[in-house]
């Protein structure tokens, strides 16, 4: 299987901080991989740098054989590398349907139109469609910022999953979400996902979501991968439990 | 709604219209300005959908009705239509450089910039004999095609031109604030880095905002400019900017008539503030200030929507 993304030395200092130092990844298309670490080990730092927030100091990022290093964000998402956030960054004022129409009208064009109406027959069907996938259609014309958690981690993802991505990065797609919940948030993104043959990276804390939900896992550490391979072997690596689950063996 | 806006704007123009006939000298004056004003109110209200407020919308208010005026006494180009579509034109090429520079700025440092680049072309005017200096340049009365009217003629055709130009402008601008493009203004006051990340281009989008808000503004120049016949460097001051953004919180940004609404408002109630209260008329509007601040927080339209006769992003 090739590789959708590939990152070669990714470095980046903040002062004396290393956030991130040499890092090296590659990502299988159709793969759910999984990033753990402390915090402060740089997984946030290189969700930033691989979609353009920030930019490496050294280092290349190829998106399906592409250079995208250094692009600005709203080009990488274009070329179909989106990302949700672990605060999710939704339009509070607005509905939960108008949420969606937006990202489709920026993803389709249509958000370059000032003549005809946002809430289009097919566009608001097509964003019903989108919330149905991921069991928000009921909460459509509610206002985001009167949302439970749970359903503002989702509908971060159902925006981050309108262009119809092939990778998308998640920073830590449950923190936030009661434990209850955290299953369900998990196995809807994951039905969707295989649905679009969408390739995932996410961030996660919770070793039991790793371990259930991840084909590989990549552990970091000061800036630096220091494990990577199948959950089974990464998360039963003694340097990594010692740094990242805190066990010592 | 479309349907619905469509009606209430076809109706309230017809009666502004028809009343233009019965109205007094003074109070078709006090429309005219209101009116005119309320354009420049609406281009700011533009950019305060997108959380951006301009304390420099004089700026381009002031360019337009420059314009006008070199346009009228040095150049001696007196047609109406020729005289606003200069305006609109000076006010955004003016804006294309300035906007560069200001779609980079948010929140305070917006503000504060606007109002810096306001406060140098009043400078500039105040200084500069060929515009007139601090004393101004009066306006001569403009001709509508070729035609030159006297002035009870002159007063209704100036303010049917400035119903006829706010009618295609709120139309316009209600399909603006419910299209995509609208609707992204929330999209950016609520969260810059998601519009990047879905990939739309906050500044461009900023960009095109600031252009139509100082296009408005330089309409607004040029109309107030040709109903009062004198211009002063005064419509570059900060105040004047201040001003809009004064009328702009009385009506709310829920609409696109909210502006115009509060524009007459504010003229009508200055005018008799100032009138009965000559040394008072300020503390007058500031006590009107605090207290929609206080119970009308999103301005006289929520009044309207409260009754269920406005329902507008």
């Amino acid at each position: 299987m090739s590789d959708i993304l590939v990152t070669t030395g990714i470095t980046r200092r903040f002062g004396a901080v290393v956030a991130a130092e040499g890092i090296d990844v590659r990502v299988a298309e159709g793969s759910m991989v999984g990033m753990i670490g402390p915090n402060g080990a740089g997984k946030t730092t290189f969700l930033n740098i691989v979609t353009g927030y920030i930019k490496p100091a050294q280092g290349t990022v190829e998106f399906r054989g592409r250079d995208i290093t250094g692009l600005p964000p709203r080009e990488i998402a274009s070329l179909g590398l989106t990302r949700s956030f672990q605060i999710a960054q939704l339009f509070g004022t607005l509905t939960v349907i108008e949420n969606v129409l937006i990202a489709l009208g920026v993803a389709t064009g249509r958000a370059q139109s000032w003549w005809h109406p946002l809430h289009d027959r097919a566009a608001v069907a097509e964003a019903g469609e989108l919330l149905h996938r991921f069991t928000l259609d009921h909460l459509a014309g509610q206002r985001v910022d009167t949302l439970p958690q749970g359903a503002r981690k989702l509908l971060d993802i159902t925006l981050a999953m309108v262009r119809k991505p092939g990778l998308l990065l998640l920073d830590e797609p449950t923190s936030g979400v009661s434990a209850e919940e955290k299953f369900d948030v998990f196995d809807i993104l994951v039905r969707v996902l295989r649905a679009e043959g969408t390739t995932a990276l996410f961030i996660e804390h919770d070793m039991e979501m790793v371990a259930r939900y991840a084909d590989r896992v990549l552990a970091l550490a000061d800036g630096k991968v220091i494990a990577r391979g199948a959950p089974k072997d990464v998360l039963g690596d003694a340097e990594v439990r010692r740094l990242v689950i805190g066990v010592e063996d | 709604m479309a349907g619905r806006a469509t009606v209430v704007t076809g109706v309230v123009t017809v009666a502004l219209a028809i009343a233009g006939a019965w109205l007094p000298t003074w109070a078709l004056f006090l429309l005219t300005v209101a009116l005119g004003k309320g354009l420049a109110v609406l281009g700011l209200v533009f950019l305060m959908r997108a959380g951006l407020v301009s304390f420099g919308q004089g700026l381009y208010y002031a360019a337009g009705a420059y314009t006008v005026g070199f346009l009228s006494d040095r150049v001696g180009i007196h047609d109406i239509f020729v005289a606003i579509t200069a305006a609109a034109i000076v006010a955004v090429a003016l804006a294309a450089l300035v906007g560069l520079l200001m779609v980079q700025y948010r929140e305070i440092f917006f503000a504060m910039l606007s109002l810096a680049f306001s406060m140098i072309l009043y400078g500039l005017l105040v200084k500069n004999e060929a515009f007139g200096s601090t004393d101004g340049i009066n306006v001569a009365p403009p001709a509508f095609a070729g035609m030159t009217l006297g002035l009870p003629g002159l007063r209704i055709a100036l303010y049917l031109v400035v119903i006829a130009i706010c009618v295609v402008v709120v139309y316009a601008a209600h399909r603006y604030v419910l299209s995509p493009l609208g609707y992204l203004a929330h999209a950016i006051k609520d969260g810059e880095v998601r519009v990047e990340y879905l990939g739309a281009s906050v500044r461009r989008a900023v960009y095109a905002k600031y252009l139509v808000a100082a296009g408005l503004a330089g309409v607004s120049g040029a109309l107030v400019s040709l109903a009062v016949g004198h211009i002063d460097p005064e419509m570059a001051y900060w105040t004047t900017s201040g001003e809009f953004v004064f009328v702009a919180v009385l009506g709310g940004t829920g609409g696109v008539l909210a502006p115009l609404l509060a524009s007459v408002v504010f003229e009508v109630g200055r005018s008799f503030a100032s009138a009965y209260s000559p040394y008072t008329w300020q503390l007058t509007l500031g006590v009107v200030m605090l207290l929609v601040i206080l119970f009308l927080p999103r301005g006289l339209w929520s009044l309207l929507e409260v009754r269920g006769l406005a329902r507008q992003r």
